[in-house]
């Protein structure tokens, strides 16, 4: 089965302080550290486990510049065979359906059974994989926990439903999945698998290679336009319990209950 | 009475039974070539380990740990019954070997060994298979009656092997008793016949034989002294054949495995031996995955194993109750080399060890303190062995998920917990430092680096450590500076957690920035830095823990102490592993804790080279094994017990987790921890008095007057 994981570069969360620009529209870009969006080391995780049984290729595309290769090929060191990078500088500013469009003239001149994506961007709004679902008139399931290849026509996917019930669905193929977080472990990668593929090339594809018409992404196409960005004012609601420790357990037993965190 | 004086009236049989004896050599020498060289199967097939090198120092090892036992005396009861054992052994060698060939050539008398040097020999010998009989039974009726917990077999690790054990011990005492008879039915005879004097030996088993048997006919003198010789030949070639197949083993390879242990232990051994940095990302893969993946020494070890479970009683993983036991650790390998190397069937390799036999998070559980290694009287190494198989988790992806994080912000940000680099010298900025401190990365020209390393530039308790040092650094009157966010962690971790590209990256790193900062001395205040800068780096400049330059001050009068002014505190000194341990840095800090006023010093049953683990540094703060009780909690528990009230240690972890078990255990006003450095900072005479206070509390019934 050949998988088409799409994946992104976003600024690392855990790895950097988050501090607004002076204009107050963006967050301050220098000294960032930039790494794989993280729900979708999952969804190639996932790929490569599904390949690991049923055989076949896994690739991964994303949609930026000379910068995003950095994670095509932390990508490519987990396992990915190829990498591919659709960039084009009318591709700038585009918003979650601009990219889902260019993703589908990409996928549409090429066969991939499954294609897979991050639960969301750590920096979007889970919204390209659906719109991508969409624009291929692919059938798409959401949130997916595990996934049960039937043959090279079906599969069986699981969802959790709030709750903690689960639901599963049959899809056909082709078809687009968002993966969940926690569906599988990813595999660590190390310097030497970085070192390994780095000399691998990389291809590119810009709108006119994918005959996608200038107009219609990139900012000018944009739908969606940000207005604000801000960092929320912390809150003072935390509150120090200075009691004995018996005292500070059965308070904050009672806090707990009285706040709905235990019923 | 000499070994080679045969009574033809007793011993004819010695003549008429040449072919029986000599069919039994032929077949017991031949079933052992053949069982050594399927044991040599996997060895061959094993990694190289370069370890032919300096035999001057490899015969000084032998002498001193195989020939001297040097190890031995660490367990007084154990060792002294061993090295009375080895010793038997070593002198009764000759002489089994000499009976052994009268069975070939019945006047057969090993050369030097005749007149009176025979006669001394023989005497020691009568003297060496008592003591050696005696201290079978006594090893007997200790596993039986005392059964010493360090033998036993948690029911995880599966069964005891107690009655394997016995059966080995008794073994060995039936060929003492089956020499002594042989001996004492010949003596016996030449007493009836006038032809000896019998035995000096007083009291020696073959003495007691031939008193019983004194009035013995002659007939049944050469009965039992045919009896004696046929079973020592059987119960000598059945215990030869056998011992490959379990824990005797090491009398053979135990020679072998000393002389070709490691002899720079604390260098960690390369990816693969003879494969140079630069070259190494030619190497496809990396560690140890299968068991023809490790070296032909490790495998070495795994077959010398006697399985005395020295290493697993110091072990701070076992002793919590993690997966990881260093004993079961290399049974566990040895069971491997058995089952899948077979006397007789064909070889079968290839299996992946992690997963059938280990576990990866008995592999992850190690915390690479060392106790295993400086226990074991064979010199079987371990740390190298987890570093090893860590190494192959790391290249199939395989790390555990809390690992990773800490690992990938060390790649992009040059530590563990993804902070900025600029705000790497934050710990700095304040009222607490009286003078700034030099920023290299900026001003080049210090003679001293103080390299602070990643938790203690970032993590807020820990950094008072870092001021603490620079105030010490500054009483003293070094000329020092920092490499600020020029500085990556030291690697010293990455590279025992088996992430050894990650380590290269950053040693290149600050191994350029140290050159082009143009130092000509390092400190650290962290024992996992130094070991780093000792053993992991090379080119860099010498390299001193603050404990090292304190008594360096204090000895040449740079540094003094005022006073404690607490009565009722109690120390105690916590040797941290990679400076203790790893180092030999044992003194200094005790001295520099002694040149303290007033301060009322104790021992902790476990300390110096028997230290025991505060549960681990560097990344094994991001992963938690599955335990029973913390091994912090163990520790804080044996400076109570030693009476002490603070713990004083020379490591940032070791502090921290102690602090962490403090907690834990309940004892939060009763114990306290501090650093070395924090220590002597608060206690050096100083004519300004701007020292910080530490976060740390002195319990408060020992803070009088603080």
């Amino acid at each position: 089965m050949d998988i088409l994981v799409c994946v992104r570069r976003v600024p690392d969360t855990s790895e950097n302080d988050i501090e607004l620009n002076s204009t107050g529209n963006d967050i301050e870009r220098d000294d960032l550290v930039y790494s794989i969006n993280e729900p979708d080391n999952y969804a190639v995780e996932e790929a490569l486990q599904i390949v690991a049984r049923v055989g076949g290729t896994v690739s991964v595309v994303t949609v930026g510049g000379e910068d995003d290769e950095e994670v095509l090929r932390r990508e490519m060191a987990m396992g990915a065979s190829h990498g591919i990078l659709l960039t084009d500088v009318a591709f700038a500013g585009s918003d979650g359906r601009g990219i889902a469009l260019i993703l589908k003239t990409f996928i549409q001149k090429n066969r991939y059974a499954l294609i897979l994506t991050g639960v969301q961007a750590e920096d979007g709004g889970a919204q390209v994989g659906g719109m991508l679902a969409a624009l291929l008139d692919y059938p798409f399931a959401s949130l997916v926990t595990a996934i049960e290849v039937l043959d090279d026509k079906k599969l069986n996917v699981t969802r959790e439903i709030e709750g903690g019930n689960r639901e599963i669905s049959q899809l056909d193929l082709p078809c687009v999945l968002s993966i969940q977080t926690g569906i599988n472990e990813p595999r660590y990668v190390g310097m030497k698998g970085i070192r390994a593929v780095q000399s691998l090339p990389i291809p590119t594809y810009s709108a006119a290679d994918l005959g996608l018409k200038v107009e219609e992404v990139g900012a000018a196409a944009a739908k969606l336009k940000r207005v604000d960005y801000f960092v929320p004012v912390l809150d003072k609601t935390a509150q120090m319990l200075q009691g004995s420790r018996e005292a500070n357990a059965a308070e904050v037993m009672e806090l707990i209950v009285a706040k709905g965190g235990l019923k | 009475m000499q070994g080679h004086s045969l009574v033809p009236e007793i011993t004819f049989w010695l003549d008429h039974g040449r072919i029986l004896f000599l069919t039994i050599h032929a077949l017991g020498v031949a079933a052992f070539a053949y069982i050594v060289w399927r044991r040599l199967v996997p060895l061959v097939r094993a990694e190289r380990d370069f370890r032919f090198d300096h035999p001057l120092s490899r015969l000084r090892n032998l002498a001193q740990f195989w020939l001297g036992q040097w190890k031995h005396p660490r367990y007084k009861t154990a060792g002294i019954l061993h090295i009375l054992i080895f010793s038997g052994f070593i002198l009764l060698a000759m002489r089994a070997f000499t009976v052994l060939l009268v069975g070939v050539s019945h006047d057969f008398a090993m050369p030097g060994l005749t007149g009176r040097v025979g006669e001394i020999y023989e005497t020691s010998t009568d003297y060496a298979a008592t003591v050696v009989f005696l201290c079978m039974v006594f090893a007997i009726v200790r596993r039986l009656v005392f059964n010493p917990e360090r033998y036993q077999v948690p029911a995880r690790f599966g069964k005891a092997h107690k009655g394997d054990a016995i059966f080995l011990l008794s073994l060995i005492a039936v060929l003492m008793v089956a020499d002594s008879l042989f001996e004492a039915a010949k003596s016996a005879a030449m007493l009836q016949t006038h032809a000896g004097a019998g035995f000096q030996s007083t009291f020696s088993l073959p003495w007691l034989f031939q008193i019983a048997l004194q009035s013995r006919s002659m007939d049944d003198l050469g009965r039992l002294c045919f009896s004696g010789y046929l079973l020592h030949e059987l119960a000598f070639y059945f215990l030869l054949c056998y011992r490959p197949f379990g824990i005797q083993f090491h009398v053979e390879t135990s020679l072998f495995n000393i002389y070709f242990a490691k002899l720079d232990r604390e260098v960690l051994k390369p990816v693969k031996y003879g494969v140079s940095d630069e070259q190494i990302d030619q190497v496809k893969s990396f560690g140890v995955k299968t068991f023809e993946d490790f070296t032909w020494k490790h495998m070495l070890d795994f077959y010398t194993c006697a399985d005395c479970g020295r290493c697993s009683a110091n072990c701070p993983s076992h002793t919590a109750g993690r997966p990881l036991s260093p004993r079961f650790f290399t049974t566990k390998g040895r069971d491997y080399a058995f089952q899948h190397y077979p006397m007789f069937r064909k070889a079968g390799n290839g299996r992946a060890l992690i997963g059938s036999i280990y576990s990866e998070d008995e592999i992850w559980s190690c915390t690479t303190c060392g106790a295993c290694e400086e226990e074991c009287p064979l010199l079987i190494e371990y740390i190298d062995k987890i570093v090893d198989l860590r190494r192959g988790l790391v290249d199939d992806g395989n790390v555990p998920q809390s690992l990773q994080k800490p690992l990938k912000a060390l790649e992009s940000r040059g530590n563990p917990f993804g902070k900025m680099e600029k705000k790497r010298a934050d710990w700095a900025n304040g009222k607490d430092l009286p003078h700034p401190v030099q920023r290299l990365d900026r001003s080049p020209g210090s003679k001293t680096l103080y390299f602070v390393d990643s938790v203690t530039s970032f993590d807020d308790r820990m950094q008072s450590i870092a001021r603490a040092t620079a105030r010490i650094l500054q009483a003293a009157g070094e000329d020092f500076g920092i490499l600020g966010s020029a500085e990556r962690d030291s690697g010293h971790d990455v590279r025992r957690y088996g992430e050894e590209m990650l380590f290269l990256a950053l040693r290149d790193h600050n191994a350029s920035a140290i050159r082009a900062s143009g130092v000509k001395h390092i400190v650290t205040s962290d024992p996992h830095t130094y070991n780093a800068f000792r053993h992991d780096y090379t080119g860099v400049p010498p390299v001193e823990h603050i404990s090292q330059v304190l008594a360096r001050g204090l000895r040449s009068g740079a540094l003094t102490f005022r006073p404690v002014e607490s009565g009722t505190a109690v120390y105690t000194y916590h040797d941290p592993c990679y400076l203790g341990r790893h180092n030999g840095v044992y003194d200094e800090p005790r001295f520099v804790l002694d040149a303290i006023p007033g301060l009322r010093r104790v021992e902790m049953k476990r300390s110096r080279d028997r230290s025991f683990c505060c549960g681990g540094g560097g990344l094994m703060l991001f992963y938690e094994p599955r335990e029973d009780e913390r091994i912090g909690v163990k520790r804080v528990r044996m400076a109570s017990e030693a009476g002490a009230n603070v713990i004083v240690t020379a490591c940032p972890f070791c502090m921290t987790n102690l602090e962490d078990a403090i907690k834990v255990a309940g004892l939060e006003g009763k114990m306290a921890v501090i650093d070395l450095a924090e220590l002597a900072d608060q206690q050096i005479a100083r004519n300004d008095r701007s020292v910080e206070s530490t976060s740390n509390e002195i319990p408060q019934e020992c803070a009088v007057g603080r």
